[in-house]
Order: C-alpha cells, then structure tokens, then sequence
C-alpha cells in the first residue's frame, strides 16, 4: 500500500492546490474552524487598539494601566537602563530552570515580605518566577485547582477583569464577595465582612494587597487586620495579588503593610508578584509567585509542584527582564535609585489626582469628587456610567475602559484641564 | 480569637514533591556532580568546541542595537505579540510566497518558545476542534504528552522509530495514522526528530502527507530546529510546506531557542493555517483568549531580537553563516564518535549515529547502559539513550566512546 502512494510522490508534492489524484484532495473537504465565532474584544486592551486607531490631535488615553510621564510618554527607569548596560555581553542565555531565576526569586520575596521575615529565613516560602502577575496568578490557579480541586475562589467585586478569566480557565469554582461601594465610592467593609464570613473553610480568597485595580479603594489597617482574624477563625486562605508594591503610596514597605500584618497572625499566604508597573518592564514579563509552608520540606514539595504546571505551559520562564531585577535589587546604589524613581512615578500620581479633583471643583461640579484624592494607586474609579464614558469617548476622544475607570498615568498637567471639563460636561 | 503564629497546618500539606523534570533533571545532577571531568549530553543546548554555550554574533550585534535605541520602551505587547516578529517568522517556515501568506489565511501568535507555541496551540484546539485526540510518535520529546493533557486532549501514539534498523518504522507509522480516527491531530516533528534523530525522507514525507490528508487528520508540527539539522534553512523546512502547498490546514510551533541560541529568552510562533482570511481573524480573536489568561501578552526581549536578526539582510546573511557553523560542528561530531568506536572495535553497528541527523542521537544504549556510563564515566545523558551530539567536543568524544564501549562490553543487559 505505501510503495503505490510513494512512487507517484516525487514530483507531485511540488504541485500547488490540486493534490495528487491518488489522495482526497484537500482542498474539496472544508475547513474545519468554519464553527469558529469571533471572540469578543479585551475590554482593556481594545481601549488602546480603539485609541490609536483615532485620529483626533486632543485624543487622551486613560485606558490601559500603563505609566506615562508628564509629557504623555512611556519611561524607561534610569535604573533599569543602568542594569541592562551592566548585563550586556556577559551573560548567556541557557535555560532559566523551571522555576526561574533562584537570585531573582529571594530578591523578590525579601521585597514582599521583608528582608529579615522569619519565614524567610526559615526557608518556609516557595517561590518561582513567572510570566508576570498574570502568570503568577494562571500558575496558582492551576496549583489550586490540581491540589485544592473541590475549593472555590472568592473573587471581590470589582477586579481586574482578567482575574476571573484566569480562574475560569483553571476550572476552579468562582465566588464573589462585595468590595466597592458606589454610594460612598469607598469599601464597602461591612458588605465584604459579611460575603466572606459565608465561604466555606477551605476557600481561597483573592485580595489585592494594595492599589486595588479598577476602583484605587484600599482597606484601612486596622480593616486588613479585622480580615485577618476572620481568616483565621474561619480557615479563609489569602491569595494576595500585589502588581502595585510602591507604585500605590511611594513607599515599598507601607504597600506591602497588608501581606505583613497577615503574616504577623501566622497566616499561610500566598503572592504573585509583578515587576510590570514599578520597575516599568511590562513586556518583559517578569514576576514572582510565593507561597507561604509550614517548613522548608514542604516548600520544596510545593516549590516542584509549580514547577510540574509550569513545564507544560512555556518550559521555563523568560530570562532578560529577571536579570534586569536581580540586577536593581541587589546593587545598593540601584535599589536606592529605583526607590527614588518608583516615588517619582508614585508623586506625579498623586499630583494628577489632586489637579483633577481641583479642575472639577472649580468648575463647579455639584458632584462629589473628593474620592479622587481618596483612592490610590494607578487607578480612580470615577463612578461615570457606561453611557457617560461612551460621551467622553464620542464627543471628547477620552479613551477608558467602560466601568469608568480612569487610569491617573495617562493624565497629565497638559491634558487634566481637557479631562477635567470632558467629564464636567457629560455629569452636570 | 487566636493570634499565635503557625496554627494550622497548611492547606498544601498533603503534597508530595514532584520528581525532577526526566530531561532538565540531567542538568540539575551533573551541576550537582563535583567531578571535574563530568560531560553533560543531557539537555538538548548548543556547546561550542570548548565546550561553552554560545551566543551567535547576530545576536550580540542585534541586542547591540537594541540597547543603544533609546527611543525604545519596554510596554506590553499585543497579546499575540510582536507583529513583525510573527510576519517574518512566518516567512521563515513557510517561504515567503507560500499561498498560506500570500493569501492571507494564516494567523501567527508570538509564544513562549515552542513548548508555549505548542500549548497555545492545543488549547484552542481543546476548545474548538471537534476531534480531542493527538497522535505523538513514539518516542517524542517527554515533554509533548503533559502539554496536550494538561490542556485537556486525550493522547495517543503512532509508531515511529524501529529498534532493528535504529532508523523510520515507515510501515507502521503509515498503518497508524490510517487506523487513527478520522480528523485526529498528528503531531510531526518537522525536522531533527528529538530524541531519535530520524527523519523521513522527502518521499516518505510524501506518503506521511498523504495518508494524513486522506483521513482528514489536522496535522501539528513541531519545529524546533529549523535550520539546525541540515545546515539549510529551506531544506529542513521542506515537509511543512509541501503540506501548506495542498491548501489545506495545519498548526506549525516555531522554537528559536536552538537555530538562533535564544534558548533562555522563549522566542516562539504559533502559526495556523486556514482556509480563509475570514477564518483566519475569527481564530486569532480566539487565541487571544487562550493567551490572556496564561499569561497575557509575550515577553518582548528575544522577540525583538529575532526580528532584527530576520528583518535586516547583512544580520540574516551572517546567521545563515553561523547557523550552517553549528551544524556541520555537530556533523563532525558524528563522525569523530562513530570512528572512535570503530578504532575500539565497538561492537554493534553504530552507522545510525552519522544517518540521524539534528542535535540529538539515539544511541540504541538501554537504562542500565546508561546508568552504568553515568556512575563510572561521569556521562550524563537521559535514560532512554539520547545524547545531544552538541554537547561534545573532540576532547570529549575519546571518554564517550570509552563509556559506550565498556557500557556495552561489560554492563549487564
């Protein structure tokens, strides 16, 4: 059977469409993703797709959360320039193992949890590189499902849209838990206390420990701590998501006071770490998953089990942007630049945030505005309906993701006037 | 309420640890072995003569320029990547006039090197294609099974390399893909098949194409060495593209780990190939939901240096140069191991190490074999009898050859 197939091959296959006539030809059987339906748009990343695609000289994108200078522009941190001169032309580029990069790992976690943690230094912490925040989170997920396969996940309403793809994707059961209250534009606690005193023990729970991205409401201390002690009582896991660690106040320590003050009561935490926002590497894609044990034989069980998900996924993680971390964190002199820098970045914020809540003012809104300045991170949670965000994208070119999430970064002194009037115009 | 430290046992407590990776676990023991005469065949990476990793020359120069442009930043990708990266390693396998591009029925997605390419790619297929079974060749690379499962297709084999002859069971793949149900994905390694080193020839590719075709099988290629198997860029890239000149589909996973030594840096492309360019959008809109949630959007470093490396005609002339350089090293390399056991009178017909072709060669030793050279010689090597040629030396093939001889004279069976 095979010889009669191949004698007539020799010259045929160097034919176009028409296949040999001894074979069905291909080209009569249709295809096979004729069933495939257009997927819907990233509702983030199409706002930029839909912003660069305007045309309009006044266009302003406060969309995707991305930092930007006062000049609109994106910025490479002078530390993280100085570190890719210094890792030019000496490094190789073998293989990471799969859980990266191991210098890159114990810097990371010194950073969330503290340089002398005592889990650290009894070597209770699995860590692992991975793809960023999203990757940190997609691995856990995974991990959870994989080991935890009858837990839910409780999800705060809102969040980052792509949380609950994650989740979703890892085929674990998905919760919700009320985080944002739009009468006061703030947490709503009580909502939050009471959603999570009904999940079952054994569930996890996602928190954003600081920056919440999309609304910039933050639990107070004294809230992270009341959380903790019902976590507690009632065997809540904590999975914190920490994208913003001195992007949100300025400060590395007091962003990360959250995750501290659950260590502090003994909880078994786990971390997924980016380095996208405060280091500016976004496309790099570096992050850090960490997940608290109760010894070091068991970090290193769990530590070979992320390894075991993340084979199959990508092999092992992507090296330039790891050694551009480990390269700031552990020089003296670029780790206090860096610290310089992601203050820089942390100011403007705040700065812009305080002029749009005064352009407002001045114009004589009647609305409230002060949440503006109350919110933190990179995110304000403006509180304009979809229909008003539609207006400011039509009329003004104002590009944000329809919740009515304004990202601060893309606001600056030459555009927040422009803003401030857009958005008087479709509230009054 | 309780506030002392460490209460509860943790939720994990009942994992146990994993074994070590079958291949990346080679690594992990060699580093480990204080020997200073140690020889690492484990993993499949480039060594240069002196036995060091090697970063080709496009590569420093293109990263070169990277680093002096300051006017470039480091902002996300689109999610499926860096568009002149996907345009031109499209180019790369298909040929430039490939009806595929020409007619605009192709989508590319950067990914993270061809393990990512390849679970990308079975993803979308879990959640679109109607027939949840792949076919992979017995053997494959290990890691090929976890990918399709993990991503929720059923697995199963086809027969592919003949103990006897160390060569292509050609019969048996032919009876397989035949038998296989209709529309199954058959995972081809496109080139250099890892870890046996046998490849089809163009007639028995011919025959591959067409048995697939005929039972409307979707199939998958794995390209991980294009341009290091032969040395040629077109040629190893042949078989894909007499299967995208029929017109009719199929998946390709590009690695750039190997051909342009990026190994650390996951340089990747998933490229589908369809009927049509109205299908061909719908699909990428899909695949973007696939990646968003893995990891969101492609790292942007090695995917920039490729295109540098593709896009610039001096770059790419030079590549070629090193490409063919790595490749005729590792040919060379087959040769001074296959005379070596010759002069020691070896016995065993050792011809399949020059007719394999790629970076790795089926020895044909079993486990115990291999466990024996590793203990007394220091050879390191995965237990089902792949070495990487790349990782020899003429200093070291006289310690393999030594290795393999006393292995099969004096290790038992």
């Amino acid at each position: 059977m095979a010889s009669g197939l191949v004698r007539n091959g020799a010259k045929r296959f160097m034919s176009t469409a028409a296949a040999p006539a001894s074979s069905v030809p291909a080209g009569a059987r249709s295809g096979w993703w004729e069933a495939v339906q257009p997927a819907a748009r990233d509702p983030i990343l199409g706002v930029t797709e839909a912003f660069l695609a305007d045309s309009d000289p006044k266009k302003v994108n406060v969309g995707v959360g991305a930092y930007r200078n006062d000049e609109g522009k994106p910025v490479v941190l002078e530390c993280v320039r100085k570190a890719e001169q210094i890792i030019a032309g000496k490094q190789n580029m073998e293989y990471l193992p799969m859980g990266g990069l191991v210098k890159f790992n114990d810097l990371s976690v010194k950073l969330a949890y503290g340089d002398t943690a005592p889990v650290l230094e009894e070597k209770r912490v699995a860590a692992v590189q991975t793809l960023s925040g999203t990757g940190a989170c997609r691995l856990f997920a995974d991990f959870q499902k994989r080991f935890k396969p009858d837990s839910r996940i409780y999800i705060p309403v809102p969040t980052w849209a792509n949380h609950h793809n994650i989740w979703r994707d890892a085929r674990v059961e998905a919760h919700t838990f009320r985080y944002y209250k739009p009468s006061t534009r703030g947490l709503d606690f009580e909502g939050l206390m009471e959603d999570l005193k009904k999940a079952p023990e054994g569930s996890f729970v996602l928190l954003h420990a600081c920056a919440h991205n999309p609304t910039g409401v933050d639990p107070t201390a004294d809230q992270w701590k009341e959380m903790s002690q019902l976590f507690k009582s009632n065997g809540l896991f904590p999975f914190f998501d920490m994208a913003y660690q001195g992007f949100a106040s300025g400060d590395t320590v007091r962003d990360a006071q959250a995750i501290r003050i659950f260590m502090e009561d003994g909880h078994q935490l786990a971390c997924a770490q980016s380095f996208a926002k405060n280091m500016g590497l976004y496309g790099q894609r570096v992050g850090c998953l960490s997940v608290v044990c109760d010894n070091s034989q068991q970090a290193v069980n769990v530590k070979s089990q992320l390894q075991q998900i993340a084979r199959p996924m990508y092999s092992n993680p992507p090296l330039h942007g790891a050694q551009i971390v480990t390269t700031v964190l552990s020089d003296p002199e670029l780790k206090e630049q860096w610290y310089k820098e992601v203050k820089v970045m942390a100011d403007r914020i705040i700065g812009m945030r305080e002029a749009l809540k005064s352009n407002l003012e001045k114009l004589g809104s009647s609305l409230p505005w002060k949440h503006i300045t109350e919110q933190i991170g990179m995110f304000c949670y403006s509180g304009l309906t979809e229909d008003q965000v539609d207006r400011l994208t039509k009329e003004f070119h104002i590009y944000m993701t329809r919740n009515g999430r304004i990202s601060m970064a893309g606001v600056t002194t030459g555009n927040v006037e422009y803003l401030a009037n857009a958005i008087h115009e479709v509230t009054k | 309420m309780e506030a002392t430290s460490a209460a509860a046992a943790s939720v994990f407590d009942h994992l146990e640890q994993a074994p070590e990776d079958p291949i990346l676990g080679i690594t992990v023991a060699y580093n480990k072995d204080p020997h200073p005469g140690k020889v690492n065949l484990g993993v499949g990476a480039y060594r240069t003569e002196e036995g060091k990793p090697l970063i080709l020359n496009v590569v420093r120069r293109a990263e070169e320029r990277l680093l002096a442009d300051r006017s470039k930043n480091k902002e996300y990708l689109p999610i499926t990547g860096l568009a002149d990266f996907n345009k031109r390693s499209a180019m790369l396998i298909l040929g430039s006039d490939s009806p595929a591009i020409v007619e605009k029925r192709l989508v590319t997605a950067q990914c993270l090197s061809g393990t990512g390419s390849l679970r990308v790619g079975a993803e979308f297929l879990a959640r679109h294609y109607g027939v949840k079974l792949v076919f992979l060749p017995t053997p494959t690379w290990g890691n090929h099974f976890k990918v399709f499962m993990n991503a929720g297709l059923a697995v199963k084999t086809y027969r592919y390399y003949d103990n006897k002859t160390r060569g292509l069971d050609y019969e048996g793949m032919l009876e397989d893909i035949g038998a296989a149900p209709s529309g199954s994905v058959i995972l081809l390694h496109a080139c250099a098949h890892n870890p046996t080193g046998v490849d089809p020839t163009p007639q028995q590719w011919e025959g591959i194409r067409q048995a697939i075709r005929n039972r409307g099988h979707l199939p998958f290629f794995d390209s991980a060495y294009q341009g290091f198997a032969s040395g040629s860029l077109d040629k190893d890239a042949h078989a894909v593209r007499t299967f995208v000149a029929d017109g009719g589909e199929c998946f390709i996973a590009q690695s750039f780990a190997k051909n342009l030594g990026l190994y650390g840096e996951r340089v990747g492309a998933l490229s589908i190939v369809t009927k049509s360019s109205g299908v061909a959008t719908r699909v990428e809109s899909q695949l973007k939901l696939v990646i968003r949630p893995m990891y969101s959007n492609p790292p942007i470093h090695g995917a920039s240096i490729v295109a540098l490396v593709l896009g610039d005609g001096d770059l790419f002339s030079e590549w070629t140069v090193e490409l063919k350089g790595m490749a005729d090293r590792i040919i060379s390399m087959r040769h001074k191991l296959y005379d070596a056991l010759r002069a020691r009178g070896t016995p065993g017909d050792w011809t399949h190490i020059l007719k394999q072709i790629g970076m790795f060669s089926f020895t044909g030793l079993n486990k115990e074999q291999v466990q024996f050279m590793t203990r007394e010689y220091r050879i390191y090597m995965t237990l089902d009898g792949r070495i990487s040629m790349a990782g020899l030396s003429l200093k070291t093939v006289p310690l393999l050859a030594d290795a393999i001889h006393a292995a099969v004279t004096g290790a038992k069976a």
